[in-house]
């Protein structure tokens, strides 16, 4: 569990972090997002007992960061931003060091280094000193080195970033699997992983977070929240259709691939309405789709609306 | 204690990763045989003592030890792996001593590898190996100041060069504290206790006591408390470096 109230971080005249609380329970993955700047990773690094708080306090399993560092830090398994680790060792010599380190007993630690290295499929790399890998295996490497003493809490800061979509496939499955009984905190701007790991997210702009909530919560504050898409050869009378349908908020043409979109009034569903207007009009259409919500879009408006706010 | 080993072992074994040690140990043994023998005049003072090879050896740590040294930090600074460092249960103290430990280490390794030049004497005639024995400590010793003060030089810098250039600074004027050079830069106008103060913090003097065959307790203790003292400094600058 992890657990933060009102912290914060200045430096100078510079807040980067500006009084955060929030609570997140056992089996909750929650996704940091926020712009670059935004003081995701500095939170994270509070959290894992890098950086010391300016204000307010952090607990992790009920150690508080500042007065019981050591014990926050042997409950927390901690990637930092970039994956750094020791180049000239060996991957093997490495994951050894940070079991050392962690004082793992002796009569788990093959079997906790094996689980670690069969997680990230580091079994061909294990004698290659890390220099020589590639940016993939690297982070492979510095999740296995958080992963390695089992710990109660998970800190990933960008764990995907970098990897192609195989290697990121393979990392949201490792957190999916590490779920169910960890604390996982997971910071991307790669909004498509927040679906794919998060039962809940949170968006910090200027070091405040702006909202918390599930991820379907927050695509449905969409404007494209049950919004309905369709492409056809006859654009003009498809728009024409629509546009009689009373619940629709509004229509719009993509110049570049005639697709259709329309929007309804808050809280009014139109499928079933688009779709009768359509066939009413023997209209072919190619494809018709409900849109859940972009969290793209979600994300934009709820940043920049900060950042227009602070400018007026 | 077993995480400072840890540290200690793991940065050990770094030296050696690479050919960096292998080369300084070169270096460190072809200089200071050279020195004892062209320099020093080892053969030609017909007598069976190290005197010759000790009384180098200020001159050669003002430049090998930085080299040792100013890895220490300003690399866990660049490659960020200092974040993964403190991240672990490991206290402040525990990685700054550890870290040192290994540097440490390392130059008594290189030390220790000038063994051929006792036997040398010992061969040429019948030195007084006490004396030996305490210069080889007060070498240890001096060494170990001078990494002390290079590891806190090097947690204030990411830059390897800017850390090595102004540990041979510091450490030169430390060396020299006992000469005019340093000296008449305050004699002008501090009281003489001070001018005192600063003579007293020489290197030079401190070794060239131990090195004669007295250690004396304040010898040690003076290297003991230069140590300490760079070493607690070295902890507050990571800490206060950290973030940047």
């Amino acid at each position: 569990m992890i657990e933060t109230n009102a912290l914060g971080k200045r430096y100078g005249d510079f807040t980067a972090v500006d009084a955060i609380t929030f609570k997140v329970e056992p089996g909750q993955v929650l996704g940091f997002l926020g712009p670059n700047g935004a003081g995701k990773s500095t939170t994270m690094k509070m959290i894992a007992g890098f950086l010391a708080p300016s204000s307010g306090s952090a607990t992790v399993c009920g150690f508080d960061v500042e007065r019981q560092p050591l014990d926050a830090k042997r409950s927390v398994g901690y990637l930092p931003e970039g994956a750094p680790s020791y180049g000239e060792m060996g991957v093997r010599e490495f994951l050894e060091f940070i079991a050392d380190m962690r004082g793992i007993p002796a009569d788990v630690r093959r079997k906790r280094l094996d689980d670690a290295v069969g997680r990230l499929n580091l079994e061909g790399v294990l004698e290659q000193s890390i220099d020589t890998l590639s940016k993939g295996f690297r982070r492979r490497v510095g999740l296995a080195q958080a992963i390695v003493h089992d710990p109660k809490v998970l800190i990933l800061d960008e764990p995907t970033d970098g990897l192609d979509p195989n290697q990121k496939h393979e990392v949201r499955t490792l957190i999916n699997a590490m779920a169910r009984d960890k604390t996982i905190i997971v910071s991307t701007h790669v909004l498509e992983e927040v679906h794919a790991v998060c039962n809940r997210a949170i968006i910090i702009a200027r070091g405040r977070i702006l909202a918390d909530a599930t991820p379907a919560d927050l695509e449905a504050r969409s404007r494209y929240h049950q919004a309905v898409s369709l492409s056809t050869t006859n654009v003009a009378a498809a728009r024409e259709a629509l546009s009689r349908i009373a619940d629709v908020a509004a229509i719009e043409v993509d110049a570049q691939d005639n697709r259709i979109t329309a929007f309804p009034k808050p809280g009014k569903p139109i499928f079933a309405a688009v779709n009768e207007a359509l066939k009413g009009q023997d209209i072919v259409v190619r494809e018709l789709a409900l849109e859940g919500g972009r969290l793209d879009e979600v994300f934009r408006t709820i940043t920049q609306g900060e950042a227009q706010e602070a400018r007026a | 204690m077993k995480p400072t080993l840890t540290v200690f072992r793991r940065e050990l074994r770094s030296y050696f990763a690479t050919p960096v040690a292998y080369v300084f140990i070169v270096i460190f043994l072809v200089l200071s045989s050279a020195f004892t023998f062209y320099l020093g005049n080892l053969y030609e003072r017909g007598q069976a003592d190290l005197m010759p090879f000790f009384s180098f050896h200020p001159w050669l740590y003002l430049f090998l030890v930085p080299a040792v040294s100013m890895r220490l930090w300003s690399e866990e600074r660049k490659s960020g792996t200092i974040e993964l460092l403190l991240t672990l249960p490991v206290t402040m103290w525990q990685a700054v001593l550890g870290k040192f430990l290994a540097a440490w280490a390392f130059i008594a390794i290189a030390l220790v590898l000038t063994f051929p030049l006792w036997i040398t004497v010992n061969y040429l005639g019948d030195p007084d190996n006490g004396v030996i024995l305490a210069s080889y400590i007060g070498s240890l010793l001096m060494a170990g100041a001078f990494l002390a003060i290079g590891s806190c030089i090097s947690a204030a810098t990411r830059n390897q060069v800017v850390a090595f250039i102004l540990t041979v600074v510091a450490c030169f004027v430390l060396v020299m504290a006992g000469f005019p050079l340093v000296l008449d830069a305050f004699s002008a106008w501090a009281p003489q206790g001070l001018v005192d103060a600063i003579a007293s913090l020489s290197f030079l003097t401190h070794f060239a006591s131990i090195s004669k065959g007295v250690i004396d307790l304040r010898d040690l203790l003076y290297f003991a408390l230069m140590i300490g003292f760079w070493l607690y400094a070295s902890a507050i600058v990571i800490d206060l470096k950290k973030a940047d």
